[in-house]
C-alpha cells in the first residue's frame, strides 16, 4: 500500500529547484515550481539515468543536466521528441509541508 | 475597450506583422484587414514556381479564412482602401465601408512598372505581380505561341522560363548587355545566359522597346532600332514602384516610398508602414528577408514594447528555376580598395567570387555550385573577420578543418552510412530520413530530431549543407538576429544593451521588460541572463544558483554515474611537497576511485559522491587550495612552462608571470571558458598560441595573444601587441578579459568573438584608446571583489548546505 509521507518544510526546497529523497531502492527528486507546486518524480532520467534532481527548473519541466533531455514534471515523460518516461509519484503541500505517496 | 488596428495591403509584409504582433500581444487590438485582392494572404513568392506547373494556388495560400476567423480578424477582400481620413482617423474602401482606427499599418505593397511606350495599355500586355496576372499567363499560353518578355532580371526571367514550360516560344528583351546586373557580374551573367539558352530560351540583348503593336491586342513589339518582332503576350517584367498612392493623397511624407523611422512609423504617429511600399534609410527593399524583418521591429511596436529597431538590412539573391543554381548577396562588384576572390571552372561550369575589403566580405557572387552561398552570406552579415581561412575560403566551409570532418568533400557525395555528428553517431541517412519523413526545415529541428550537431555542434556546417540538399531551394528565411532561446525575440546583443541602458538588476526586471514569453525562461535562457545580470552588476546582482547548471551550482564536474569531479587550482601549475601531500590525504580519507594529472596542470580527483563534497573542500581548504573552476563558465587554468628560473632557454620568469596573472584572474565569471598560459620563450612549451590569453616571452618584452581555441575547432591566437614589463601585461590581460566579459554573447569562446567583431576593433580599445583600457582594467578588478570568494570555502562553511544534503523520510 502507499501512504502519504512527510518529505520536509516547503522552503526547505528552493524555488527552481528540487532535493533529493532516498528511498529503499533508490532516489527520488522533489521539485518546486516557481508557482510553488511540488512535484516527485524518480530520479533517474529515461535516456541514461542522468540526475533529474540536478537539472534546470522551468515551468513543470527539468532538463536534464546530463544530455539535455526535457522531462514533463507532471506525467514523467520526455518532452519533444524524445521518447522516454520516468516514474512519478504524488506529491502535495499541506500547511507548509511536502508530502509524498510512496 | 480595445483599440482598433486597420491593416491595408493584406499582402506578405503586412500579414506577417500581425503574426508577430499576435505572438507578443493577443489581446491588444481589435484588428480588421483590408485586401485588394481577393484571396487570402498568399505566398507571393511561389507565383514563380506556379506558373512553371511546379505548385498549385492552394499550395502557396499563407493563411487561409479560418486563420483570420481563429484569431478574430475581420477580412474585407476585393475591397481596396481609396481614403485614409487621418483627421477623424478612419479609412474608407472602395465598397464605402469606414472603418476607424487607433493605429494604422500600411502594407500595399508594390507596383510592376509598366514602360510608358505606345500601346502598352493593350490587352495582353501584363506584369508580373499577382495571382490574376499568371492566370492571364497561363490563358494566354493556350491559344497564343510567341512571348516576349521585357526585363531580363529576376522577375523577368522566371516569368521567361515558366511561360516556357508552358509550350510558349519566348523572348526575352534587356537593355542592358548582361542578365541581372543589379545581381551578377559579367561572367556569372553570361554563365547564366548560356544556361538558359540551352534551354531554349532566346535573348535580345541591348535592345529598347519602343513601341507596343496591335490594334485590339497585341500583336508585336518594335524596338529603338526599327526591328520588330511578333508577339501574342508581352509581359513587363522592369521593375517595381512602391505602391504609395493612398499614403501620399493622405499626405504623408513619401519619397520612393513611404518613408518611415527605424521604428518603422510614418510621419504619422499613428500610422505604420511595413513592406515595399516602405522608404527606410534612403532604401526600398524587393524581397521577403527584410521585409520580415522590419514586420518583427513594427509588431513589437505596435505591441507596445517599444524596444527593437531596424536598421536595414543586406540581402541575397537565388534564382527560382529548375536546374539553375545562383546566389548572390552583397557588393558583389568591385570598388577601389576592394580585393576579389575567384573561382573559375568552365568544365564544370562553376563560378565563385567573393569581394573582400579588410579581410570582411562585401558581396559574393555564385554560380553553379551555391552550396555554400548561406555561409558567406552569413560571413558577410556578421561582419567576419576572414583572415584565418582566407586562403581556403572558396572551397567552402566544409574545407575549414573541424576536428574529424576536414577531408570531406561534397555532403551531396557521401554515402547514407557516413557519420556527420561524431558526439551522437548521426549518419547522414539518419539525418536525411527525418528531413524527409518529419518535414524538417531548420538547424533546430534537425537538432531536436536526430540529435545531429546538438552537442559539440563541429557539424553544425554539414548538417546545414544536408539540410539545404535535402529540402531544397525552397523558399527558407535566415533572420539575420538570432534570438537568445524560443523564450523571446531577442537576440544577446538586444538583452545586453537592455541591462546595460535600463538598468534591470534581477531576472525578473528582464524578463518583464523584454516579455519574456515563459514565466521562468529556460534552461537555455536562465544562465545566459544570470551571467550578463552578473557581468554588468557585479555588486549589486545576486547569483541565481537555480538558473546556473549544475556544475556551477555544485561546483564540480556532474559525472555520467552522477557522482562529482574535484579539481584543486594550483596557481600556475607549481606546488609543493606538502600540497601534494594534503591531496593524497583527501583522496584516501574520501576514497576517491580515480586521481589524473589533467592537461590544465593539475590534478583531477573523480568519483565524489555529492554529499561528500563540502567535507573535502574543508580540508582543501584548510590545506590552503581554492576552487579550480575546471566547471564553470569561468576563468579555467593558467599553463606555465619552466622558464627563466630553470630552463637554459627562457628569457622572462614566465611561471611566475603566469602565478601572477592567476591571482588576478581566478574566480571570474565568463561567457565560456577561459584559459591562459605563458610560455618563457617562443619554443611555447606552454601552448599560449592555443589559449584565449596567451603570454610568449621573448628577451625584450612579452607578446600578448588573443582569441586561441584547442578543442573543437582550434584556432591559432591573434597576436594583440608586444608590451615591456609584467604590470602591463597583467592590465593588458584585465581590459582584454572585462571587454570580453561586457560584450560577448554567453556561450561564445574568445575564438568566435574575437573572428565575429574583428581584431582591428579589439586592438582600437585596447592599445589605441589608452584611457578605454584602463577604465576596463578597473572594472575588471571591481568585479574580482566579489568573485574572488572561494565557493568551496563557503561551502564547506555551510553556504547552499540543501544543495549537498539528501532529505529522510521523518514519518
Ligand atoms: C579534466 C580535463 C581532461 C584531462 O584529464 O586532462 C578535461 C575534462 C573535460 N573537458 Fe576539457 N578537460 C581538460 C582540459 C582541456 C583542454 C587542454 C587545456 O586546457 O590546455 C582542452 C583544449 C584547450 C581549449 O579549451 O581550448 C579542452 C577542451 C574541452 C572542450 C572544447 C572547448 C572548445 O572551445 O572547443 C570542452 C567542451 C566545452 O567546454 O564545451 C571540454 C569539456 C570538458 C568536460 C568539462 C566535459 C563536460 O562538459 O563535462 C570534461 C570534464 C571531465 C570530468 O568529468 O571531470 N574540454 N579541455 C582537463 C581539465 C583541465 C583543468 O585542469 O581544468
Ligand atoms: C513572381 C514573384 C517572385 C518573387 N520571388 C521572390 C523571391 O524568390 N524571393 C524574395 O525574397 N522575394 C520574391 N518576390 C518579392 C516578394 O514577393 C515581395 O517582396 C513581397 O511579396 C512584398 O510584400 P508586401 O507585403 O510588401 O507586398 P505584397 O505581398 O504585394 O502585398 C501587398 C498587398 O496589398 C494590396 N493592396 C495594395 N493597395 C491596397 C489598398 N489600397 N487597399 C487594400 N489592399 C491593397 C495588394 O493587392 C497586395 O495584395 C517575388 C515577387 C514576385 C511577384
Ligand atoms: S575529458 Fe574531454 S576529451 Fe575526454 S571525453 Fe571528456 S570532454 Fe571528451
Ligand atoms: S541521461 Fe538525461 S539526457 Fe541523457
Amino acid at each position: 500500500m502507499t501512504d502519504w509521507k512527510k518529505i520536509a518544510p516547503l522552503e526547505d526546497i528552493p524555488r527552481l529547484g528540487s532535493r533529493v529523497v532516498e528511498i529503499e531502492d533508490g532516489s527520488i527528486a522533489v521539485f518546486r515550481a516557481s508557482d510553488d507546486q511540488v512535484f516527485a518524480v524518480r530520479d533517474a532520467c529515461p535516456h541514461k539515468n542522468g540526475p533529474l534532481s540536478q537539472g534546470i527548473v522551468a515551468g513543470h519541466t527539468v532538463t536534464c543536466p546530463l544530455h539535455n533531455w526535457k522531462i514533463d514534471l507532471e506525467s514523467g515523460e520526455a518532452l519533444g521528441p524524445d521518447e522516454g518516461c520516468t516514474n512519478t509519484y504524488a506529491a502535495k503541500v499541506e500547511d507548509g509541508i511536502v508530502y509524498v505517496q510512496l | 475597450m480595445k483599440e482598433r488596428l486597420v491593416l491595408v495591403g493584406n499582402g506578405m509584409a503586412g500579414v506577417r506583422t500581425l503574426e508577430e504582433l499576435l505572438k507578443l500581444a493577443p489581446q491588444e487590438y481589435e484588428i480588421t484587414v483590408f485586401g485588394a485582392e481577393p484571396y487570402p494572404n498568399y505566398n507571393r513568392i511561389m507565383l514563380s514556381p506556379v506558373l512553371a506547373g511546379e505548385k498549385s494556388i492552394d499550395e502557396i495560400i499563407l493563411n487561409d479564412r479560418r486563420w483570420y476567423e481563429d484569431n478574430g480578424i475581420t477580412l474585407h477582400t476585393g475591397d481596396p482602401v481609396v481614403e485614409i481620413d487621418r483627421v477623424n482617423r478612419k479609412v474608407i474602401a472602395q465598397s464605402g465601408l469606414e472603418v476607424p482606427y487607433d493605429r494604422l499599418l500600411l502594407a500595399t505593397g508594390s507596383n510592376p512598372f509598366i514602360i510608358p511606350v505606345p500601346g502598352s495599355d493593350l490587352p495582353g500586355v501584363i506584369g508580373f505581380r499577382d495571382i490574376a496576372d499568371v492566370d492571364a499567363m497561363l490563358e494566354a499560353a493556350k491559344t497564343g505561341n510567341k512571348a516576349v518578355v521585357i526585363g531580363g532580371g529576376l522577375l523577368g526571367l522566371e516569368a521567361a522560363n515558366g511561360l516556357q514550360l508552358n509550350g510558349m516560344d519566348v523572348t526575352v528583351v534587356h537593355l542592358m548587355d548582361i542578365l541581372m546586373e543589379r545581381q551578377l557580374d559579367r561572367p556569372a551573367a553570361e554563365m547564366l545566359r548560356k544556361s538558359l539558352e540551352e534551354k531554349g530560351l532566346k535573348f535580345l540583348m541591348e535592345t529598347q522597346t519602343a513601341e507596343v503593336l496591335g490594334e485590339d491586342h497585341v500583336t508585336g513589339l518594335r524596338f529603338a532600332d526599327g526591328e520588330e518582332i511578333e508577339a501574342d503576350l508581352v509581359v513587363m517584367a522592369v521593375g517595381i514602384r512602391a505602391n504609395m498612392d493612398l499614403a501620399q493623397k493622405a499626405g504623408l511624407y513619401c519619397e520612393r516610398g513611404v518613408v518611415v523611422n527605424d521604428t518603422m512609423q510614418t510621419y504619422d504617429p499613428r500610422i505604420y508602414a511595413v513592406g515595399e511600399c516602405v522608404q527606410h534609410r534612403g532604401e526600398c527593399y524587393g524581397l521577403v528577408a527584410p521585409l520580415f524583418e522590419q514586420a518583427k521591429v513594427a509588431a513589437n511596436h505596435l505591441a507596445k514594447m517599444g524596444i527593437a529597431r531596424y536598421e536595414g538590412s543586406v540581402t541575397s539573391t537565388k534564382l527560382k528555376v529548375t536546374g539553375i543554381d545562383l546566389f548572390s548577396a552583397g557588393e558583389f562588384n568591385e570598388e577601389d580598395g576592394d580585393e576579389t576572390l575567384v573561382l573559375q571552372d568552365p568544365a564544370q561550369n562553376v563560378y565563385k567570387k567573393l569581394v573582400v575589403r579588410d579581410n570582411r566580405i562585401r558581396g559574393a557572387v555564385m554560380f553553379g555550385d551555391t552550396m555554400d552561398g548561406t555561409w558567406y552570406f552569413q560571413l558577410l552579415r556578421e561582419g567576419t573577420d576572414i583572415s584565418g581561412f582566407r586562403s581556403s575560403i572558396l572551397f567552402g566551409q566544409h574545407d575549414l578543418g573541424d576536428a574529424g570532418h576536414g577531408d570531406e568533400t561534397r555532403v551531396a557525395a557521401l554515402s547514407d552510412d557516413a557519420e556527420i555528428c561524431g558526439c551522437n553517431g548521426v549518419t547522414k541517412g539518419d539525418i536525411v530520413n527525418a528531413i524527409q519523413t518529419k518535414g524538417l526545415f531548420t538547424l533546430d529541428d534537425v537538432r531536436a530530431h536526430t540529435k545531429a550537431s546538438a552537442s559539440c555542434g563541429s557539424c553544425t556546417g554539414l548538417v546545414e549543407a544536408i539540410l539545404s540538399s535535402t529540402v531544397g531551394e525552397g523558399y527558407e528565411e535566415k533572420p539575420s538576429k538570432k534570438p537568445v532561446c524560443a523564450c523571446t525575440e531577442h537576440s544577446h546583443d538586444e538583452v545586453i544593451r537592455a541591462i546595460a541602458e535600463h538598468e534591470l538588476k534581477d531576472m525578473r526586471a528582464v524578463f518583464d521588460f523584454l516579455e519574456w514569453k515563459t514565466p521562468d525562461g529556460c534552461a537555455t535562457c536562465r544562465p545566459a541572463l544570470n551571467y550578463y545580470l552578473l557581468a554588468r552588476w557585479p555588486e549589486e546582482y545576486h547569483d541565481d544558483p537555480q538558473s546556473r547548471f549544475i556544475n556551477e551550482r555544485a561546483h564540480g564536474n556532474i559525472q555520467k554515474d552522477g557522482t562529482y569531479s574535484v579539481v584543486p587550482r594550483m596557481f600556475g601549475g607549481l606546488c609543493t611537497p606538502s600540497d601534494l601531500r594534503a591531496i593524497a590525504e583527501v583522496c584516501e580519507k574520501y576514497n576517491v576511485p580515480e586521481m589524473k594529472v589533467t592537461g590544465g596542470q593539475r590534478i583531477d580527483l573523480f568519483g565524489v559522491k555529492k554529499e561528500d563534497l563540502p567535507l573535502m573542500w574543508k580540508d582543501l581548504s584548510d590545506a590552503g587550495f581554492v576552487s579550480g573552476h575546471a566547471y564553470g563558465k569561468a576563468m579555467r587554468t593558467v599553463k606555465t612552462c619552466a622558464g627563466k628560473k630553470w630552463c637554459r632557454f627562457g628569457t622572462q620568469d614566465s611561471t611566475g608571470l603566469g602565478v601572477q596573472l592567476e591571482e588576478l584572474t581566478w574566480g571570474s565569471w565568463m561567457p565560456h571558458k577561459f584559459k591562459l598560459a605563458v610560455s618563457g620563450c617562443p619554443r611555447n612549451c606552454a601552448e599560449a598560441t592555443i589559449k584565449d590569453f596567451g603570454v610568449v616571452c621573448v628577451d625584450s618584452g612579452y607578446e600578448l595573444h588573443i582569441g586561441g581555441n584547442g578543442g573543437i575547432k582550434v584556432r591559432v591566437t591573434d597576436l594583440l601587441c608586444k608590451v615591456d614589463t609584467e604590470e602591463e601585461v597583467l592590465e593588458y590581460c584585465g581590459a582584454f578579459t572585462q571587454m570580453y566579459r561586457e560584450e560577448a554573447h554567453y556561450l561564445e569562446r574568445t575564438a568566435p568573438w574575437v573572428e565575429r567583431v574583428g581584431l582591428a576593433y579589439i586592438k582600437e580599445r585596447i592599445l589605441d584608446d589608452e584611457e578605454e583600457r584602463k577604465a576596463l582594467y578597473e572594472r575588471f578588478k571591481i568585479g574580482q571583489k566579489v568573485a574572488q570568494v572561494d565557493p568551496w570555502k563557503a561551502r564547506a562553511e555551510g553556504e547552499a548546505a540543501h544543495e549537498f544534503v539528501p532529505l529522510k523520510i521523518s514519518a
